[in-house]
């Protein structure tokens, strides 16, 4: 039975969808998932595969705040690598390839199981506006749901175009209709709406590939997990195959150029620079005469392969003509072939923190409609938006997510200062705090929080402390526990053999001693669970950066703690400058900490909004 | 936005004064005076006070935000300089809607504020103000139009450029990246670490030629000194003023040696002295003199060979007038030698102001010292490979956040900028 009022309603059953619903019903308020087709939640719209670097790091947060792409993607893995495996683990990205049915079916099964969540198939064509808040949906059919407040998470759906070289189509993506009357009802709030496009490569019949005469690439040996609760995979596991291009591929590309959607002049939209189609990578790296192609099983039960690194939007034909100069493909059939995409999103600078549109109180956006791209992208902030409108409608204030403690809080901050200009991405190079922001220690940053606030189920939470008190008895142990140096270098520590003795801890700060090589040393230190010791090696590593991150982001909350409201008149600040006036009468930052983060802001700016915050404070 | 205006050259009598109003209400304040503004920008126009009548005959010139000093619309009243005109023309400005007087250096506050000058260009601009010689004038200039920016932008596109490198290695892991970064990384270090330390190095030649160089005179009682230092404090030298030493124990004289600010310290006779008033006052008489850039010691004939000099010290033998003109000599009272002296003072002090570069002052040198540190234990943990590559980056990052603090702020976008116009990423 469905009910006609909600806490929350969900607008899209993509990843940003499904986490922003489930999120919310977790912490007991009442919601509804409203999408096109039941059949295509979880759907994976271009490649097969889950995390990453940066991505994989936010995955991990979503997991830490009991979300459910990690647990799903494990579920679903069918290759697991840790990327950058050998270097620091601040660096390391879990990533796995998925098997796409698996993982669509557990994401439906998951929040079937989820209670106070309604599945609602059907397309939403306008929103209802009440007392200036927007208060629910109207369907496609006219019927109205009504909600405290209303989350879109349309992915590219908003007016989305789909290119085949020449050819054009309006769609969400293959095989889904784009959503036009929401797109319309969009423009009347007055925001400022731009255009993106993506694409995605042809898809192929694997068992029209010559593997034989490929180079295979295996997943990792000890697999590592996206979820802090799982261990092993579950399915069978699979290698890939490389390939390259070659000149012949490029002159082909070269040669038609201008049949390409992105080249004709067909896009206006802007595309991602780091996920650049083969015309791009062929145009703007003139001399390289090669690419990596990665040949990727789509799952276990289908032969589709997606060919990762040849994104286009050539004619089919063409695409077929340089996909099959290729080693090992030469016989190959195009089983679906490769689009661009262009759709329209929001200038995420109309948003709050917690992803609600400042100017339309009760409508959140979360997903590739604020500017972003990717799949762990779109989860995370759906979990912003669940969580910020669950709190809501249940009548409190759930804590902001910060730039020093979250990737999560990185993307929202970078969205809402600075806008996009091409489609966003993850990356650890965005997080200053990357030290200490690790993949490894998402849990110890966010699950207790999470717990507060009640997105955090007992499973996990039993599990979370549990691992704590194992993780604090083996800091005491190891703090307690004193190696002469004369040891230390004995298994290859670089030292003055001068030195005092050094405890556990310090011991395994050093880069030549691992936690396994001084439980050899101290056969007393068996007693730690190697994984949890691993942990603090892993904390150790960095505890000498650890206290000048930690003043820093002392620095960042007290300049985030200066408050600067909302209907602050800029005008009236003397001294500012009216370039400075009108950027921030155009973001209107919560904060001296975001109004820093501006481009162009200058010191004596800062200076002068640190005066007025302290000004109304008082 | 206010509008504000004061008067920006000296007060009192004066050929020309000027007055400057800075702000959105400029031009409506200068038409209120002088009618029509001049359509190019300067022209010759009556100014009249509320009633009509007749306050000066100004040379008016209006410049709009994108050329003015401040960043805003500026209006310059060039006047007659007479003490009454200025008080009237400033009583006029006082009556007009939307204008007050500017504070202290808010010309210059609204000039950083608004992009036109960053913080070094604003310190370069104090120094010029305050320059009284040539080299002074010269080495503010330097600083003023932006130079230690510039330089500030070179290093950092070199740190930016390896953080991209190492970045990208990280960032990228999976894609086609160049495998070892290291090579050029360590180049782009090494070249930046390079030109900052000469930087450095120089900022301590830069402040004595803001501050002024030292020039001990010392010798024992009678020797002459201090008719030596009248002698050069009456004539040969442009004298800028007598400091009273706040000692009893030195006088200062500043003076003005080829463009370069010098101040002559006369230690009053370091002598052995059994007051103990006076024991302590010839202690610090004798930290000072050794802290100098240079001493000049007045010896006996002799003992001219065995005099207790360092290397940058000179030695004169002391009232040549009574020893046959010496010609290692000197005299205060017939001049003898003073023109070689102050040459080769002057010599020698140009010598050590040709380190100066345009890092001017102890906060320069300091940010300067903290990014040199931050690069060098990056180059110390790039041989590890990838494993600290992470740590690597965080110290570059910390390293140009040193720069930074010299002059603006750079941010992320620059790196992946800069990975992506170099490097095929994406798949
Ligand atoms: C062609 C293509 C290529 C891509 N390439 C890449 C890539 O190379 N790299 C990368 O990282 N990411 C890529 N992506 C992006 C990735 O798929 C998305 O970023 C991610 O899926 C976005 O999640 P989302 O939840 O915001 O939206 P989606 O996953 O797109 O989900 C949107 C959901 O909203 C529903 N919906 C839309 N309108 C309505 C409506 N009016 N009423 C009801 N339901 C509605 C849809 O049915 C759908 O379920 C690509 C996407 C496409 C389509």
């Amino acid at each position: 039975m469905k009910h006609d009022h909600y806490d929350v309603i969900v607008v899209g059953g993509g990843h940003a969808g499904v986490e922003a619903a489930a999120i919310a019903a977790r912490m007991g308020a009442k919601v509804a998932l409203v999408t096109m087709k039941l059949s295509t939640i979880g759907a994976m719209s271009c490649n097969p595969a889950i995390g990453g670097l940066g991505k994989g790091h936010l995955v991990r947060e979503v997991d830490a705040l009991d979300g459910l792409m990690g647990r799903v993607a494990d579920a679903a893995g069918i290759q697991f690598r840790l990327l950058n495996r050998r270097k620091g683990p601040a660096v390391q990205g879990p990533r796995l390839q998925a098997d796409r049915v698996i993982f669509r079916d557990r994401m439906q099964a998951e929040l079937r199981s989820v209670n106070d969540l309604d599945l609602v198939e059907g397309e939403v064509a306008d929103l209802i506006e009440e007392g200036g808040r927007i208060t629910g949906v109207i369907l496609g059919e006219g019927q109205k749901l009504s909600a405290h407040s209303v989350i879109l998470t349309t992915g590219t759906f908003l007016r989305g175009v789909l290119h085949f070289g020449g050819e054009t189509r309006p769609g969400g993506r293959m095989g889904d209709n784009a959503s036009t009357r929401l797109a319309d009802r969009m423009d009347s709030f007055g925001l400022t709406m731009g255009r993106l496009k993506t694409g995605t490569p042809a898809r192929l019949d694997g068992k029209t590939i010559d593997w034989e005469r490929l180079e295979s690439q295996p997943g990792d040996e000890d697999p590592v997990m996206l979820s802090f609760l799982n261990t092993a995979p579950e399915a069978r596991q699979i290698a890939c195959g490389i390939t390259h291009t070659n000149a012949q591929a490029h002159d082909i590309i070269r040669e038609n150029l201008s049949r390409s959607a992105m080249y004709s002049g067909n896009i206006s939209g802007t595309g991602p620079r780091y996920c650049p189609s083969i015309e791009d990578k062929v145009v703007r790296f003139a001399d390289k005469e090669s690419h990596q192609v990665f040949l990727e099983p789509e799952g276990l039960t289908t032969d589709t392969v997606y060919p990762n690194g040849i994104s286009t939007s050539l004619p089919v034909e063409v695409q077929n003509d340089f996909i099959r100069s290729m080693k090992g493909l030469k016989q190959v059939r195009i089983e679906q072939p490769g689009y661009a995409i262009e759709y329209d999103y929001v200038d995420p600078r109309a948003l709050t923190r917690n992803l609600e549109l400042r100017d339309v109180p009760g409508l959140y956006l979360a997903g590739q409609i604020n500017g972003t791209t990717g799949y762990e992208e779109a989860a995370a902030q759906g979990c912003v938006a669940g969580r910020a409108a669950a709190a809501a409608a249940l009548g409190f204030e759930a804590p902001e997510f910060s730039r020093s403690t979250s990737y999560i809080g990185v993307m929202v901050d970078d969205l809402i200062t600075r806008g996009v200009t091409e489609p966003y991405r993850m990356f650890t190079s965005r997080a200053e705090f990357r030290l200490s922001l690790r993949a490894d220690n998402a849990d110890q940053r966010l699950t207790s929080q999470g717990r507060e606030i009640g997105c955090v189920g007992d499973e996990r939470w039993q599990a979370f402390s549990e691992k704590m008190e194992r993780l604090e008895a083996g800091r005491i142990m190891l703090s307690q526990s004193k190696y002469p140096v004369s040891a230390l270098i004995g298994v290859g520590a670089n030292l003055n053999p001068e030195r005092p003795a050094k405890t556990g801890l310090e011991a395994l700060s050093l880069p030549e001693v691992d936690f396994s090589v001084l439980a050899e040393l101290d056969p007393s230190l068996q007693e730690i669970d190697p994984r949890v010791g691993e942990q603090i090696k892993r904390e150790a590593i960095y505890s000498a950066y650890l206290d000048r991150q930690e003043r820093d982001a002392q620095t960042i909350a007290k300049d985030e703690s200066r408050r600067l409201p909302h209907d602050l008149d800029y005008g009236t600040i003397p001294g500012l400058s009216s370039e400075l006036r009108f950027k921030l009468e155009r973001h209107r930052p919560a904060s001296v900490g975001e109004a820093a983060r501006i481009e162009g802001m200058t010191a004596a700016g800062l200076l002068l909004l640190i005066n007025t915050s302290r000004r109304i404070a008082a | 936005m206010e509008t504000i205006y004061a008067l920006a050259t000296a007060r009192g009598r004066a050929g020309v004064a000027i007055i400057r109003i800075s702000g959105p209400a400029a031009h409506a304040a200068g038409e209120a005076m002088a009618g029509e503004l001049p359509r190019h920008g300067r022209g010759l126009r009556r100014l009249r006070d509320a009633q009509g009548d007749l306050l000066d005959e100004a040379l008016v010139l209006t410049f709009d935000e994108r050329r003015s000093f401040t960043g805003e619309a500026v209006v310059e009243l060039h006047l007659h300089g007479s003490r009454a005109v200025i008080s009237a023309v400033l009583d006029r400005l006082g009556d007009l809607p939307d204008l007050r007087p500017a504070e202290a250096g808010e010309f210059t506050r609204r000039a950083l504020e608004n992009g036109r000058l960053d913080l070094s260009q604003v310190e370069g601009l104090a120094d010029l103000i305050d320059a009284e010689t040539e080299a002074q004038r010269r080495q503010a200039m330097r600083t003023m139009s932006g130079a230690l920016g510039q330089r500030a932008e070179v290093w950092k596109r070199d740190l930016l450029r390896a953080m991209a490198l190492l970045e990208a290695v990280i960032d990228f892991a999976d894609e086609d990246v160049p495998v070892d970064v290291t090579p050029e990384v360590e180049m782009l270090l090494d070249r930046s670490a390079d030109a900052m330390r000469r930087e450095m190095d120089g900022v301590a030649a830069a402040e004595r030629i803001r501050d002024g160089f030292e020039v001990a005179i010392i010798g024992a009682p009678n020797m002459g000194k201090s008719t030596l230092l009248n002698h050069l404090a009456g004539r040969d030298a442009a004298i800028i003023s007598d400091v009273p030493g706040t000692t009893r124990d030195v006088i200062e004289v500043r003076m003005d040696l080829r463009g370069l600010p010098v101040t002559l310290l006369d230690t009053a006779g370091l002598r052995e002295s059994v007051d103990q008033v006076e024991a302590i006052g010839i202690g610090r008489a004798r930290e000072r003199a050794a802290a100098a850039d240079i001493r000049l010691h007045l010896v006996s004939p002799e003992d001219f060979d065995t005099a207790l000099a360092g290397p940058d010290d000179l030695v004169r033998v002391a009232r040549s007038d009574l020893h046959d003109a010496d010609p290692r000599g000197i005299s205060g009272l017939t001049g003898q030698g003073v023109p070689d002296l102050l040459d080769e003072l002057a010599d020698r002090l140009e010598a050590r102001s040709a380190s100066a570069g345009v890092a001017i002052r102890e906060r320069h040198r300091v940010a300067l010292r903290e990014g040199l540190a931050h690069i060098a234990r990056c180059r110390e943990l790039l041989p590890s490979g990838g494993i600290a590559h992470d740590l690597a980056a965080e110290e570059l990052r910390l390293a140009v956040r040193a720069l930074d603090s010299l002059v603006g702020r750079v941010d992320v976008e620059h790196i992946l900028g800069e990975i992506f116009s170099s490097f095929c990423i994406g798949k």
